[in-house]
């Protein structure tokens, strides 16, 4: 029962993460790409996209506390963020990252920073909720 | 997967049997292994690509920097078939990569990004990119890059038998062209069978551009009919190679490949069109070796199809092979060397051949290979012999070396026989084109080419046209004596200049590797399946070869065209007396494989010793009446092509490699062909009755 319910949980979670748009279909490729040479395939990469990611965040907060504003740079930074998140699926991230893409582009400092602000929010969330899905997922395949 | 680090993922010869064991079998296993660099500063997508890429069983490298990249790919240059990299990187931008790539590797680059905006992914077409991926990169999209390497093998391929062949030189007799063409487009019978693309897919090698190497392009019946479709709509004028390209719009063909079919494709036609035949001599030019280029080849396809009138004929010759010390009437400066033995154009050959082969005249054509053909059925022939005096030569290999594979060369039978040609001179002539060749016949001069594609050229699948009786001469070289081949049992009458050549053609195995060599086929394609697929027609073999000797049998080889790995043709033709058939002395054929069943009705006598046996599987096809429209030899599918050069001639021999790629093909005519001059005479066999021997042992 206990495997039921955790299969159950596991199944709901992911279903809601979808539904709530933090995920796409990307990350559909992920776990597509999971298999038993690979177990925790989805976990590895999301752990890799979370680390990786801190840096480029911590540049980009950087870049906006400059003065002047170094907007090549900064869309260079956003660029790259934005392709990481849009790798593992985080939907929400993605968008957020284009939507600062624009203002940066606009040049606008304060579109960018208050931009940034939801780029880091989404972020957090998402790193939450997936950290408890994979953690139950991980329980789930045990007891399975 | 497999991962053959350092060299190409298929190995040649796996990847030449996989190749023409008819696609499917290619298809399937062709993108596995594929060596993959890619190259992403993000590890996140790094990772997640290598992932998807081991997903595609293909052979992964991953690198997060440009610099680290490029001396991965300097250090191992053949050690990778494409290469992935993303747009942005903090060390090199992906763009400098891509043509440090291009430059220095000349490996498709696949560029990736997450931005899709229409700059960007235009100034990756500009820098050469063959691939755009826009992140975030989904598995199905990865699954596809093999096409690239595919492509771009073609396309070395093409570049690479393009250097040796004369495409511009075949361009020059447009003249007759236009009515030749319009009448042969073939749009026939090419059957199409897709094996383009699981052909393709086998020869995933890599090239080296010095190494003959290249992936050979098969001119399936489909894509000769795309190619036919091609010309007719731009006219046969206008028709270069590259507007053909174009409209063709084939993936992973070049420009190369489809010059050097037109060129064969041209000499087609002008057999077809019944080129007068000439008189002289063919044989002496026949022989030229250096003399590969297409250039003559074409003429003679040209004074083939249309009958090119005698004076228009030598002109071509002239012009074409112009090179050759035209010492006798006809330059026969088409035997390019390498051609000469590239049964890789038969295709082309045979068009011609077929044409008409009924000049006698023409004789000459076929140099050393007195042969003489029936008028009509010799036409074609002749037409071809005469111009291609040796043309059977060179139209083998056109493309010099490897040529595709339409060794059908063979056509250098040419029909000349008809009578004068036969004479000694011609005999003699054979020995030269022999000679150049140290490989088989398959490319005289392009002995070197032996290597690497396999001899057969899988195209040549086109009903290789090669009026058989030329290639008597190629084959037969020997014919007049009965040579012995060394290797080959190749009893071909042959001339002591050609035995040697003879045994190269035999193809026993060895010949085969041999021819595979020289042919250099390209991977792709491979008619051969396809004209397996469409079937073999019945063609009998009605006089193969060119070589008779008085007696004339007419063996009527039944065989159904199929890969047939090599099929060594021998012929011993007996000489006109017979009408009826010439006989082919010996045919060796290797049938290939699966159907190739080939009956040799009736014995031969005069196959002299020739020996049957082995390893060559000879498949005779008879053409059937189909028209001989599409004798384009070049590739369409063999069925068609023979059945066209069929018609024309009766039958024909095909010889094909290990591989399955035909490498000669004989077309053998109704009348007898003589390789000897009191031999010709154009018997009026109507029906050939060739002896072939059904070869048991296919050779591979």
């Amino acid at each position: 029962m206990d495997r039921n319910r955790l299969h159950n949980q596991v199944a709901s979670m992911r279903r809601s993460l979808f539904d709530q748009g933090y995920l796409d279909d990307q990350f559909i490729q992920l776990e597509e790409l999971q298999d038993d040479t690979n177990p925790n395939f989805v976990q590895e990469v999301v752990t890799l996209f979370y680390n990786d990611s801190a840096r480029l965040i911590q540049n980009i907060e950087q870049a906006l506390n400059s003065s002047p504003i170094d907007f090549c740079k900064l869309d260079d930074y956003m660029h790259q963020f934005k392709g990481s998140s849009s790798s593992i699926g985080a939907k929400k991230v993605t968008n957020e990252c284009t939507a600062f893409r624009e203002y940066c582009n606009a040049e606008n400092a304060e579109g960018c920073i208050r931009s940034f602000q939801q780029v880091k929010q989404e972020y957090a969330i998402l790193k939450r909720k997936l950290e408890v899905y994979l953690q139950t997922v991980r329980q789930a395949s045990q007891t399975a | 997967m497999n991962s053959s680090s350092g060299k190409s993922y298929m190995s040649t010869a796996s990847s030449s049997v996989i190749w023409k064991a008819g696609g499917d079998v290619v298809a399937d296993q062709f993108p596995a292994g594929l060596r993959v660099l890619v190259v992403d500063d993000d590890p996140t997508c790094l990772m997640i690509l290598e992932k998807m890429l081991k997903a595609c069983q293909y052979n992964v490298t991953k690198c997060n920097r440009a610099e680290t990249a490029l001396s991965m790919l300097r250090e191992n240059r053949n050690g990778f078939d494409i290469v992935i990299s993303d747009v942005h990187m903090p060390d090199m931008d992906g763009f400098k990569l891509l043509e440090h790539i291009g430059l220095e590797m000349d490996l498709p680059v696949i560029m990736m990004s997450a931005d899709d905006g229409k700059n960007v992914v235009m100034k990756g077409v500009t820098h050469g990119a063959c691939d755009y991926l826009i992140k975030p990169v989904r598995i199905e999209a990865l699954k596809n890059i093999w096409q690239h390497v595919v492509r771009k093998r073609k396309n070395e391929w093409k570049d690479f038998e393009q250097s040796g062949s004369v495409e511009e030189g075949d361009r020059q007799p447009k003249q007759s062209e236009d009515a030749d063409y319009s009448s042969s487009a073939n749009e026939g019978n090419w059957k199409s069978s897709k094996r383009r693309k699981d052909d393709e897919d086998e020869n995933d090698e890599r090239d080296d551009t010095s190494t003959l190497k290249k992936p050979r392009v098969v001119w399936s019946v489909e894509l000769h009919q795309q190619f036919v479709a091609a010309v007719n709509q731009l006219g046969i004028e206008k028709a270069v190679p590259k507007k053909i390209l174009e409209l063709m719009n084939v993936p992973g063909l070049t420009r190369e490949n489809v010059a050097s079919h037109l060129q064969k494709y041209r000499l087609y036609l002008r057999r077809l069109s019944g080129v007068s035949q000439h008189p002289s001599n063919l044989n002496n030019s026949f022989m030229n070796p250096q003399d590969a280029t297409f250039g003559p080849l074409d003429l003679q396809a040209l004074a083939a199809t249309g009958q090119l009138p005698a004076q228009s004929l030598a002109t071509l010759q002239a012009a074409g092979l112009g090179r050759s010390t035209a010492k006798s009437g006809i330059p026969i400066p088409l035997v390019d060397q390498r051609n000469i033995f590239s049964f890789e154009n038969p295709k082309l050959r045979f068009g011609e051949a077929q044409q008409h082969v009924n000049n006698n005249k023409q004789m000459n054509l076929l140099h050393g290979i007195p042969t003489t053909m029936e008028p009509k059925q010799l036409a074609s022939l002749h037409h071809t012999a005469q111009s291609m005096g040796n043309m059977n030569m060179p139209v083998l290999s056109h493309g010099s070396q490897s040529s595709q594979n339409n060794p059908l060369l063979m056509q250098m039978a040419q029909p000349q026989a008809r009578g004068q040609m036969l004479n000694d001179s011609t005999v003699g002539l054979a020995p030269r084109l022999l000679s150049p060749m140290g490989q088989p016949m398959l490319s005289n001069g392009m002995a070197t080419n032996v290597s690497p594609r396999n001899g057969v050229p899988e195209n040549i699948r086109a009903p290789s046209y090669n009026p058989v009786s030329q290639t008597s001469s190629m084959l037969n070289f020997p014919m007049n004596h009965t040579s012995e081949l060394p290797g080959n049992s190749f009893p071909l009458v042959s001339t002591p200049g050609i035995s040697s050549l003879a045994p190269k053609v035999a193809f026993q195995e060895d010949v085969n590797s041999e021819i595979k060599g020289s042919v250099g086929f390209m991977p792709s394609y491979d008619i051969f399946n396809d004209l397996n697929q469409h079937k073999p027609q019945n063609w009998e073999l009605q006089n193969v070869g060119m070589m008779f000797n008085t007696s004339q049998h007419s063996n009527s080889l039944q065989g159904n065209l199929d890969h047939t790995q090599s099929v060594l043709v021998q012929q011993g033709f007996s000489s006109g007396q017979n009408r009826n058939s010439t006989v082919i002395s010996k045919a060796m054929f290797s049938a290939g494989d699966s159907t190739g069943h080939v009956n040799a009705q009736n014995g031969n006598q005069h196959l002299n010793s020739l020996l049957v046996d082995n390893t060559v599987r000879v498949k005779s096809e008879r053409v059937a009446d189909a028209a001989p429209a599409n004798l384009y030899p070049d590739h369409f599918g063999q069925e068609d092509l023979m059945s066209a050069l069929l018609k024309q001639v009766g039958s024909f021999f095909s010889l094909y490699d290990t591989d399955g790629d035909i490498i000669l093909l004989i077309l053998t005519s109704k009348f007898p062909i003589f390789l000897q001059q009191d031999v010709i005479t154009p018997a009026e066999n109507n029906d050939f009755d060739f002896d072939g021997y059904s070869i048991d042992n296919i050779p591979v």
